[in-house]
């Protein structure tokens, strides 16, 4: 029940829905930069939504299934492919013993998770089979997959895994109906939102009003603990004051001297110790990880109302999407007689 | 003087609230942030998931499905900060019985290669090596809060003789256990990372240890204090606690 790894990719982390409980230990939440995306891989395969998949970066690796596994692949940046054929992003996939799993970039996103129904077998550390790179500790051995990592499937006998099983009949399956990224807007919504954070009124109003009206444009400093943004304009605080180091969230804008933006990702720290002019909502925070270095993109500010009704919406749809899924797979496995 | 002004609420996210009580670095401001955390340890609201006590207040996260509003004109987060509320009330009358602080002393091999800016620091205040040792070494010191990175202490209350600004270079690694000073602070790197503190002594204890139950050896609220030790009782100190690690 293993999986080779023969090409690594970018950086290929084992991540689930993150580590709680530890913060006040300065310990990080870390987890899936984008959680939507993880967790519609859960519900594909029929595991717990929050367990560990991998979380693909930029360029995914080479796979190689020592097992039969069902599997689904969620997210953006990169679609699935096996022996020479691609398969869709978001659809349950069967893949046989001996077949190898690799990926072609696509034009949008940057990041992928794979899910395998039954799920990787590496330890818990702290509640949680998220990776801490910066730490060593956590998912596989606590770093990025290698050349050459062996890594656990748990065994499974999920009635969805041993359907596709027999349907597969030694093949390569994929199902026709899946599910991928999550639009709650009726218009595609390029913009992140954000609301007024703990800092807001200590900035200029002039420095407000450019926050929301300039293009800022993702760096390639950006990484799993924060995205950089560069623009012509500068953000001002009216005075300077003594910010103490206080916590903070996924999705924090902090504003360092220089004046650009800075959001604190899924690897931030515990704390931070500067101004904290806004924070992303949480229902756009999944499309804000797919975002690439050197694209650009502008902030729209909701308020704080607007923000929790969203991210409750979110949540419902989520819900509706694991019924959804489940139904499908109760036809399934209903027109094959199990 | 700790000034306690009504506590103010701040959305940090759509999961997460902090309640401040006051401004400013200040042990007294401090003690009211652990009592306050004590209130909620014992009696957590419903949909509280962890929370992280800084100098001036503490910072709430929880689940906002698992919260149960009792009214549905208000935000989520507005019920949540009744419960708060309500708990604060409590603390007016919990004030009289103050917590007992954990008290933690943490062993020192000054110097040396241990604590190669010993001398820099101790020349930079116009005093000896030993004399350094001495004010690093008489006061308890107050952690304010854990945070930046796994088990790593905000640490409170220097001797203003030994302030010393950070190294105008960091180095590219500060060994783990590392006691260093940077401006008015110091403090113990619990990993080797990057760093800019002067440093003046190393400790052979883990600050942070994942195969610990609580990982982190210092939680806020402790009371800490540094014992200089001999270069023999650091070498047996940390054998045992390597020892440990593999029990």
């Amino acid at each position: 029940m293993t999986v080779e790894v023969v090409k690594p990719g970018v950086q290929t982390t084992v991540q689930d829905i993150g580590r709680f409980g530890y913060l006040r230990q300065g310990v990080l939440q870390s987890g899936a930069m984008d959680t939507i995306s993880l967790r519609t891989a859960n519900q594909l395969v029929g595991n717990d939504e929050f367990a560990a998949a991998l979380e693909l970066t930029i360029a995914g690796p080479s796979l190689k299934f020592e097992t039969d596994a069902l599997l689904a692949v969620t997210g953006a940046g990169m679609q699935p492919v096996i022996d020479g054929k691609e398969y869709s992003l978001g659809v349950p996939l069967f893949i046989p013993k001996g077949q190898m799993l690799s990926f072609k970039p696509i034009k949008h996103g940057i990041r992928a998770y794979v899910a395998v129904a039954g799920g990787f077998d590496v330890p818990q550390v702290m509640d949680s089979h998220s990776t801490y790179l910066r730490a060593g500790f956590g998912g596989f051995e606590g770093r990025a997959l290698q050349k050459g990592d062996v890594l656990a499937i748990q065994e499974t006998d999920h009635p969805y895994f041993n359907w596709m099983k027999e349907q597969a009949g030694g093949f390569v399956k994929a199902l026709k109906w899946g599910a991928n990224s999550l639009r709650l807007d009726e218009e595609p919504n390029q913009s992140i939102r954000i609301f007024k954070g703990t800092h807001w009124d200590r900035f200029t109003e002039d420095s407000q009003k450019k926050l929301i009206h300039t293009d800022y444009f993702l760096t390639t400093q950006s990484d799993r603990m924060g995205y950089r943004f560069e623009a012509e304009e500068t953000l001002e605080l009216k005075e300077a004051f003594n910010v103490l180091s206080e916590a903070v969230d996924f999705g924090t804008v902090q504003v360092p001297s220089e004046g650009k933006p800075m959001i604190l990702m899924a690897d931030r720290q515990t704390t931070g110790g500067y101004p904290r002019m806004a924070q992303v909502i949480a229902a756009d925070l999944s499309r804000l990880a797919q975002l690439r270095p050197t694209e650009t993109m502008r902030f729209e500010l909701v308020s704080f109302k607007e923000a929790e009704d969203l991210y409750v919406q979110q949540e419902r749809s989520m819900t509706e999407r694991k019924a959804g899924i489940r139904l499908r797979w109760n036809e399934c496995l209903k027109g094959a007689g199990v | 003087m700790a000034v306690y002004k009504e506590a103010e609420f701040y959305e940090l996210s759509e999961r997460a609230v902090t309640v401040k009580f006051g401004d400013g670095i200040d042990p007294k401001l401090h003690a009211r942030v652990s009592q306050f955390m004590q209130v909620i340890d014992e009696q957590p609201f419903q949909g509280y998931v962890e929370a992280v006590p800084s100098y001036t207040g503490i910072t709430f996260f929880y689940n906002p499905l698992k919260v149960i509003k009792t009214n549905n004109e208000t935000t989520i987060q507005q019920q949540v900060i009744a419960e708060l509320k309500e708990r604060i009330a409590q603390l007016e009358y919990a004030t009289k019985n103050s917590l007992e602080a954990n008290k933690i002393e943490i062993p020192v091999l000054y110097g040396g290669e241990y604590g190669p800016d010993l001398q820099e620091v101790a020349h930079a205040n116009g005093l000896s090596t030993d004399e350094v040792i001495q004010l690093h070494s008489e006061r308890t010191y107050l952690v304010y809060m854990i945070g930046f990175a796994p088990g790593f202490p905000f640490i409170g209350g220097m001797n203003e003789r030994i302030a010393t600004p950070r190294k105008s270079k960091p180095r590219e690694k500060v060994p783990a256990g590392s006691v260093g000073i940077a401006g008015h602070q110091t403090g113990v790197y619990p990993m080797a990372t990057p760093g800019g503190w002067q440093l003046i002594g190393q400790t052979p204890l883990k600050l942070f240890d994942v195969n610990r139950d609580v990982p982190s050896l210092l939680q806020s609220g402790d009371q800490v204090t540094f014992k200089p030790i001999s270069k023999d009782a650091f070498v047996e100190l940390k054998e045992r606690s390597e020892k440990s690690h593999d029990s």
